[in-house]
């Protein structure tokens, strides 16, 4: 082996030890809280159609996991009513200082929920696991300092729109200044010193979540922000399969227009049928870890980074 | 012309051309807010003025490389408007203002060998060898025993730049000088 290679891994020990820590008590928060911790395929035939997200090809027709939502909501109509899942997803061309195209992924999920129940969650979860990852871990961003017990921050995504970038966004904000304005006058705001809620995204930014009752231009989406980095996305499940069925349809042909080749995920629109009521989220495990570990790049707690891979 | 990059092509190091002047990428960030679309993140410097700012690209914009070369140059003399060089491979001589040779001019002699930076063939920045040896034309004489100030006294060099060098070393005296820190490194037997 390089030495390099040897020095490297050897300079992570602490980090991944932290990290080994953080996984198993995030296993024991969700054990102790009646989820059933289940598996789900990696290799699939539809991922869930999404513009933005570029799946994997793994030949054979077959994909790369992009999230375990499709298979968890699956889970959920049949019947199981508190699951969770730790599993690698995959995105093609994404590589940067918060970004892998192989990561960790956490997801729960809930029957009978909304995203508020959801943001409860987040709460517990992320206290509980500061509580308990053992007295090394310092919470720090540059000259700043995070707190998780501080008073979590809460916005609308169109109150942070108005305080943070002056205009308000509708329902279907132009996509180029809505992520601008996020990532360079919004994201960088929130979550200091303790964590952030973004919630009630615009209808057109949430292709799997059910509209909000009574207010059909607002979706029932939140984002968790901690030290200005998105940790979680999580939303009310759409349920109903023909609405469901025309979003996927709109999101495969902004793809073909990309030169993608996305399949229609027919067994999960057929699962949708018998979806009660339920709320579930994607959490980002490296970016916590890494926020536990006071550094500023995934790179320093991931053992083998794309590079090395 | 150079080749086309795409805003998914940028590293920090990069070098682009924007409304014709070329930009070193200083910081680079990749970034996908939510469920949106790719962002990369820039801070460009302006590789003439030295101006930088931010600015966000999408995955679907394109550049230019800026069209730049590094090229061999043999320093002639200073008319007193300008500088003149000499191209060490085609001969050819070029000009070059005070302002785009920049701190260079403190250790730039007649005769030395340089790296000058061409944008689309117009000079645009001068990098010196990272050791030059310039005589001392005037050092007052160092005090013996004397360690209060640290051991060093100012010496004028032959370009007419003031460097702060041992007290053991006299007027008339050939130094070596590290040029990326403008420091004395040590005397040299002429």
């Amino acid at each position: 082996m390089d030495l390099r290679e040897r020095e490297i891994l050897a300079g992570k020990k602490h980090f991944l030890e932290l990290r080994s820590r953080a996984l198993g008590l995030i296993r024991n928060f969700f054990n102790r809280e009646g989820f059933l911790e289940v598996q789900t395929p990696v290799l699939t035939t539809a991922p869930a159609p999404e513009p933005h997200i570029r799946a994997v090809s793994a030949g054979g027709g077959r994909f790369l996991s992009t999230s375990p939502e499709l298979y968890m909501k699956r889970l959920i109509a049949a019947g199981f009513d508190k699951i969770y899942q730790i599993s690698p997803a995959f995105r093609a061309g994404e590589r940067g200082r918060l970004h892998h195209p192989e990561f960790t992924i956490l997801e729960w999920y809930r029957l009978g929920a909304d995203y508020k129940t959801l943001q409860d969650d987040c709460r517990k979860l992320v206290q509980s696991v500061c509580e308990s990852a053992g007295p090394e871990i310092f919470y720090r961003r540059g000259d700043r300092t995070l707190d998780p017990y501080a008073e979590w921050g809460r916005f609308t995504v169109r109150d942070a729109f108005q305080k943070f970038a002056g205009w308000t966004p509708g329902a279907n904000p132009d996509q180029d200044r809505f992520d601008v304005d996020m990532v360079e006058k919004i994201e960088p705001k929130l979550g200091f010193p303790g964590p952030c809620i973004l919630e009630d995204y615009p209808a057109g930014q949430a292709a799997l979540a059910r509209l909000k009752q009574g207010e059909p231009e607002t979706a029932e989406r939140f984002e968790l922000y901690w030290a200005g980095i998105e940790l979680a996305n999580g939303f009310s499940e759409l349920t109903d399969p023909s609405e469901q069925r025309v979003r996927f349809e709109a999101a495969i042909v902004k793809m073909q227009a990309e030169g993608a080749r996305p399949n229609m995920p027919e067994a999960f629109l057929e699962s949708l049928e018998h979806l009660g009521p339920c709320a579930g989220i994607a959490f980002g495990i490296d970016r916590f870890v890494m926020l536990l570990a006071g550094v500023d790049n995934i790179d320093s707690v991931v053992a083998f980074p794309p590079e090395m891979a | 012309m150079g080749a086309v990059l795409t805003a998914g092509d940028l590293r920090k190091g990069s070098k682009l051309e924007i409304d014709g002047e070329p930009y070193l990428v200083v910081d680079f960030e990749f970034s996908k807010p939510g469920k949106g679309q790719a962002l990369y993140r820039c801070r460009l410097r302006n590789m003439i003025t030295g101006i930088q700012f931010d600015r966000t690209y999408r995955s679907g914009d394109k550049f230019n490389a800026a069209d730049l070369e590094e090229q061999g140059m043999q320093y002639l003399y200073n008319d007193g408007s300008a500088y003149h060089l000499m191209n060490t491979s085609s001969y050819e001589q070029i000009e070059m203002s005070a302002e785009q040779v920049g701190d260079a001019s403190n250790f730039l002699i007649e005769n030395l060998n340089v790296s000058v930076l061409l944008f689309q063939g117009r000079p645009i920045g001068l990098t010196l060898p990272n050791f030059v040896e310039l005589r001392i034309i005037k050092s007052d004489p160092g005090i013996k025993g004397d360690t209060a100030s640290g051991s060093t006294k100012p010496a004028t060099l032959e370009t007419g730049y003031v460097i702060q060098v041992p007290l053991f070393v006299e007027e008339g005296e050939v130094v070596r000088i590290d040029t990326r820190t403008g420091q004395y490194v040590e005397r040299v037997k002429s």
